[in-house]
């Protein structure tokens, strides 16, 4: 069944739409993260122009990150002060970000830039996740117990001005880190069409020690009001959000994550790293194609201005 | 299929009247002007995008007034040209290990769909130098010079073109036309789902033994109706408005899902 959208300005087959949402909702659901690096990719893959791709991955991430942290939030597993400052970071980020996406896009580099950066970006973290569950797995089957984190060990970085108590994580540190790292997740998010959840949870995990039970209701509350910021952005400075593919995507999405989940439950959580990582690794190496190899139509034609 | 012979009822009566018109009367007053040669008509002269638009096909009947002298039969060439803009062209080159966008042209007036629908091979109805000058034929219509940077490069116009029929927004079709009567002919013009909006011109020329016998132009639109229309509308005059409708929508949905399958 074909349905016109009216952003991109061609017909998509719904239930291929919606199946996409699906799938990649459902391994949100199952790993526990957004998505937005799976469906931008399958978009722009399917023949969406790129720009729309992107631009509509805001609304999308938005809806499965409200759901998510709604849940976080009657559980109290939210930190809204480090929520706060993260999403300070995060809106300088995407505001940034959606003026480097224009640039890009006005420049006719937007889709290479887009490809090398799924490839840095995807390639780094699948690596290091396939690694760590690599890892994990041998451990297991030595029966070695993984090793606990040391406490009390403070990094150079949190000692640093603008110290801030987040008590409900428990931390004392300086905000210019964290500042930092939601600026470039917010960038991020903005120009490949991410929420950045598979950056940001590692980050505040491995990096400032948040508990693990806070940790991603912050994150996706944070991911929430940067993809609110971005959808605006990008509908206001370049009228690429396509109201009719969002909510097919979101749909699709809803359902899948719920099945996902339940799925996920099921699944050993080493096992489940490493086909998050080798799913990951299989995205980047998609777009390494496309950027390391002969092209089979070197050229390719955009229509810049139409009198109509 | 219906309205395709409705509307060559319609044509057939026109062509009977238009015939008759031709035989001088006696008493009739004095036409003022020489009658029409070729009488058109299209199935639909305002195509509506709405949500459930994924191509279209036209019917185009013309009528030749007066049937061709002697033992001669007519051709036809039907050009269909979408609404014109300016195209970048742009090429991906090997720097280092990565494949870039490093060299491009820029086409002012490119038409954003072109179909050239023929009885038989154009090159066989007309000359060269025929088809040149009435700009007959899909590198005939596109334009030569390039605006703003880069010498012209055949490269870039053959590439254009090619990227062009493989999106089925350009396309040759030269068994297309067909002739119901020595004097009516019949054609299908197909536009894709990509078809851009705008206005379209319909070009007929009719041949007679390599010359040209008549000329005639008509147009139709392509435009987005109803909800489609709104959408994209709002998207473009109130874009805030419209982001923030998106955001609302979304986090209704959001809202929604996590109402319904709460798990707590």
């Amino acid at each position: 069944m074909q349905i016109y959208l009216p952003i991109a300005e061609m017909p998509v087959d719904m239930l291929l739409v919606l199946g996409m949402g699906m799938a990649v909702g459902f391994i949100s659901g199952m790993f526990g993260v957004g998505g937005g690096f799976l469906l931008t990719p399958l978009l722009i893959f399917s023949g969406i122009p790129p720009a729309v791709a992107v631009a509509t991955q805001g609304p999308q991430i938005a809806a499965s990150s409200l759901t998510g942290a709604l849940l976080y939030w009657r559980r109290g597993a939210l930190d809204l002060r480090l929520g706060s400052v993260l999403l300070a970071g995060g809106l300088v980020g995407t505001f940034l970000g959606v003026a480097f996406f224009n640039q890009m896009r006005r420049i006719g580099q937007l889709e290479t830039v887009i490809a090398i950066s799924y490839v840095i970006l995807l390639g780094a973290v699948g690596l290091l996740v396939f690694l760590e569950s690599m890892r994990a797995l041998a451990r297991a089957r030595h029966g070695a117990k993984s090793p606990a984190r040391r406490a009390g060990r403070h990094q150079w970085y949190e000692g640093l001005p603008l110290k801030m108590r987040f008590q409900r994580s428990g931390l004392y540190i300086s905000v210019i880190p964290v500042l930092v790292i939601s600026l470039i997740i917010g960038f991020a998010g903005a120009v490949l069409g991410i929420g950045g959840g598979f950056i940001l949870v590692p980050a505040l995990i491995y990096i400032f020690r948040v508990p693990g039970n806070i940790v991603v209701g912050t994150s996706l509350f944070q991911i929430l009001f940067t993809m609110i910021a971005a959808t605006i952005l990008h509908a206001t400075t370049n009228q690429s959000v396509d109201m009719f593919l969002a909510i097919l995507l979101i749909i699709g999405g809803v359902f899948g994550a719920q099945f996902g989940a339940r799925a996920g439950s099921k699944l050993r959580g080493e096992v489940f790293r490493l086909l998050l990582a080798i799913l990951i690794l299989a995205v980047a190496a998609r777009f390494a194609a496309d950027i390391l190899t002969r092209p089979a139509e070197p050229f390719s034609a955009t229509a810049t201005e139409t009198v109509r | 299929m219906r309205r395709l012979i409705a509307a060559a009822l319609v044509m057939l009566v026109c062509a009977t009247l238009a015939s008759a018109q031709q035989r001088p009367a006696a008493g009739a007053p004095k036409k003022p002007a020489e009658p029409e040669k070729l009488i058109a008509s299209l199935s639909r002269d305002r195509i509506l995008i709405q949500s459930q638009f994924a191509g279209e096909t036209l019917a185009l009947f013309v009528v030749v007034a007066d049937p061709p002298p002697g033992k001669s039969v007519y051709d036809a060439v039907v050009t269909v040209r979408g609404p014109r803009g300016a195209v970048g062209v742009r090429r991906k080159m090997q720097s280092g290990p990565l494949w870039l966008n490093l060299d491009n042209r820029k086409y002012i007036a490119i038409p954003a769909f072109l179909a050239v629908l023929a009885n038989r091979d154009a090159a066989v109805i007309a000359s060269e130098e025929v088809r040149e000058d009435l700009r007959i034929g899909i590198q005939a219509q596109i334009p030569q010079q390039t605006a703003v940077r880069g010498a012209n490069d055949p490269e870039f116009r053959a590439a254009l073109q090619r990227i062009r029929e493989e999106q089925s927004l350009f396309y040759e079709d030269f068994e297309a036309v067909n002739f119901i009567t020595p004097n009516v002919l019949r054609t299908a013009i197909t536009l894709p789902g990509t078809a851009p909006l705008g206005r379209y011109d319909i070009d007929i020329a009719v041949f007679n033994a390599g010359a040209l016998h008549a000329r005639k132009t008509l147009a139709f639109t392509v435009e987005k109706s109803g909800i489609e229309q709104i959408v994209y509308r709002l998207a473009h005059v109130f874009p805030l408005a419209y982001g923030i409708l998106t955001a609302l929508i979304a986090l209704f949905f959001g809202w929604l899902a996590s109402v319904i399958f709460r798990r707590d």
